[in-house]
């Protein structure tokens, strides 16, 4: 590393010579190396062991994972909440903002305020409280009971669960940027006659399209990576309410990194995929605001 | 329709009775509801037995744990953070976007996958933890393991709220101050780090906010040893399980209310940093 700083340092010193700049350049790098090696133990490291774990006993074990039917049902169960909670979180996010952003009404931010509760509360906490609303000793646990309906440590609290962590992705994108574009367009789109849907489709879904799917994308990768929350309504029931992140757990608690790792892998490159749609979208020419 | 006019100013735009409806029922059922249910459960409790779950010699050590190692951590951003999005604004290297895409990392990884990739990398037979081991510190399993995920965890928070204040740095101050022979340190103290002070602040604020209610990249390292490495979050987790609502709402109570003196700290730290914005422009 020293080599490559003074090869670095002598290159920067032929084209720009002076006393200070020694001093400068030597800052610099050492900053560079510091900053590379705080993230290269803290993120690429760790990033790397799970795909040099998962692949350890080479492919036939990584995909024998897979083949495993309680690995499957995992997936299964991950991709089904994912496909309840994103498009309902979505239809939120719209109707969310449409109001905030489009409309002056009392109590504005107290919907702001309840809409960012969800990232500041403990995962932990956030599936609490449906544990507390619908577990056997809460709010309504007797009467489900009697009427037969299992909500906690079953599918419906698990999309609940996700559904509270994960909505206010899509809303915190779209107000901010809609509360920006303003009402111009929209006004004049109905001024003249357009029907409210087709003002919403033709004018305003096409000016904040990419925030909507920077929204989405986020909300997806949430969605489907939830531990905490999930993990306190889910019981654990393999087969049945195991989520991919919980069923890491689980191999993982009975030694089976290879397993662990490999289902860990496909979480990361979800994160990965995450990642770079989300690059394409700000390359693309869409800011966060 | 009459009575909603009178809170809503007329607008010629549609779909406010809509929009407001299920805005309404959507926040009232998923959020409202459920903060209910939880207050209502810790309020239904004696006083007393109340205090004496949220003081119990495992929930203080829970406690100490939990908010230590989550402002230590931040701290550790605080310096580190500091110094690659410094890196990452001021100066160009190799790969410079790769990484400042990668920065992002830990708001996309699934928990789980951080807390058994970082528990594998800092084991004693790990690619870290092995070398660490020869100089006698253990990291996983231990307090300094919850405080490397909290680390993780916290960074981008540190990063991304310090990256566009510091390009806000007027370069001809420090331009000037460096001709009128000021050191590097000098112009440090007393230019850049008073600009981005508001925004260290708040990236401090948030990366605590978020450390103190991890759980899923912590329970993997931390051992989860009672009154030496056990989270908050995990003590609410096994009064869960032991189908002890009440005191797992009591704990949640606590947390709660540490979280809103949070949110409180990081609008007060918002409106220091605006009035003083603005004092400073006159």
């Amino acid at each position: 590393m020293a080599g490559g700083i003074a090869v670095a340092v002598r290159g920067e010193l032929a084209t720009r010579p002076g006393r200070d700049t020694v001093r400068a350049v030597l800052l610099r790098w050492t900053l560079i190396v510091v900053s590379l090696a705080f993230l290269a133990s803290l993120l690429l490291a760790p990033l790397a062991t799970v795909f040099a774990v998962a692949f350890q006993r080479g492919w036939q074990t990584y995909l024998q994972t897979f083949a495993d039917s309680d690995t499957r049902d995992a997936i299964r169960l991950t991709l089904l909440t994912a496909a309840v909670v994103v498009p309902l979180n979505t239809l939120f996010g719209l109707a969310a903002s449409w109001c905030i952003a489009k409309f002056e009404f009392k109590g504005k931010s107290f919907f702001v305020t309840l809409i960012d509760l969800p990232l500041a509360v403990s995962p932990v906490i956030s599936g609490m409280l449906f544990v507390l609303l619908f577990g056997l000793q809460g709010w309504f646990g007797g009467w489900l009971q009697d009427h037969g309906i299992t909500i906690i440590f079953a599918l419906p609290g698990i999309i609940l669960a996700t559904m509270f962590v994960t909505f206010p992705y899509v809303a915190r994108e779209l107000i901010p940027l809609m509360q920006q574009l303003g009402n111009d367009e929209e006004e004049a789109a109905i001024t003249m006659g357009a029907g409210a849907w087709m003002t919403f489709f033709r004018v305003t879904l096409p000016k904040v399209r990419w925030g909507l799917v920077y929204g989405v994308i986020l909300c997806n990768a949430r969605a489907m990576g939830e531990f905490g929350a999930v993990s306190v309504v889910s019981g654990h029931i393999r087969g049945l309410t195991n989520t991919m992140p919980l069923h890491i757990e689980i191999l993982y608690n009975e030694y089976n990194f290879a397993g662990a790792f490999a289902v860990a892998s496909l979480l990361t490159l979800l994160a990965v995929l995450t990642l770079i749609i989300k690059s394409l979208l700000e390359r693309a020419g869409y800011q966060r605001r | 329709m009459t009575s909603r006019k009178r809170f809503h100013q007329p607008s010629v735009l549609p779909g406010f009775g809509l929009t407001f409806g299920f805005t309404t029922f959507f926040l009232s059922a998923l959020v409202l509801l459920p903060l209910a249910a939880l207050v209502t459960m810790a309020g239904s409790m004696h006083w007393g037995d109340f205090v004496h779950v949220v003081t119990s010699a495992r929930a203080l050590g829970s406690y100490r744990l939990s908010f230590g190692a989550s402002a230590l951590a931040a701290g550790i951003n605080l310096v580190f953070g500091f110094i690659l999005a410094w890196s990452l604004v001021r100066y160009e290297f190799p790969a410079r976007k790769l990484i400042d895409a990668l920065i992002d990392m830990p708001f996309a990884l699934p928990t789980a996958v951080s807390g058994i990739a970082l528990t594998s990398v800092f084991a004693q037979n790990g690619w870290i933890g092995r070398y660490l081991a020869l100089a006698g510190i253990q990291v996983a399993y231990t307090w300094i393991g919850v405080t490397v995920a909290l680390t993780l965890i916290g960074m981008p928070f540190m990063v991304r709220t310090l990256q566009p204040a510091l390009i806000e740095v007027q370069r001809d101050l420090e331009d000037a101050a460096e001709t009128l022979g000021a050191g590097r340190a000098y112009v440090l103290r007393r230019i850049i780090l008073p600009t981005v002070l508001p925004a260290m602040l708040t990236g401090f604020t948030l990366a605590f906010a978020r450390a103190v209610g991890e759980y899923g990249s912590v329970i993997f390292i931390a051992g989860n040893l009672p009154m030496k490495t056990e989270i908050t979050p995990l003590l609410i987790v096994i009064h869960l399980q032991e189908f002890d609502y009440r005191g797992a709402a009591a704990l949640g109570a606590v947390m709660l209310v540490m979280s809103f003196i949070v949110l409180l700290t990081i609008n007060l730290i918002h409106a220091w940093g605006h009035r003083r914005m603005v004092a400073s422009a006159r």
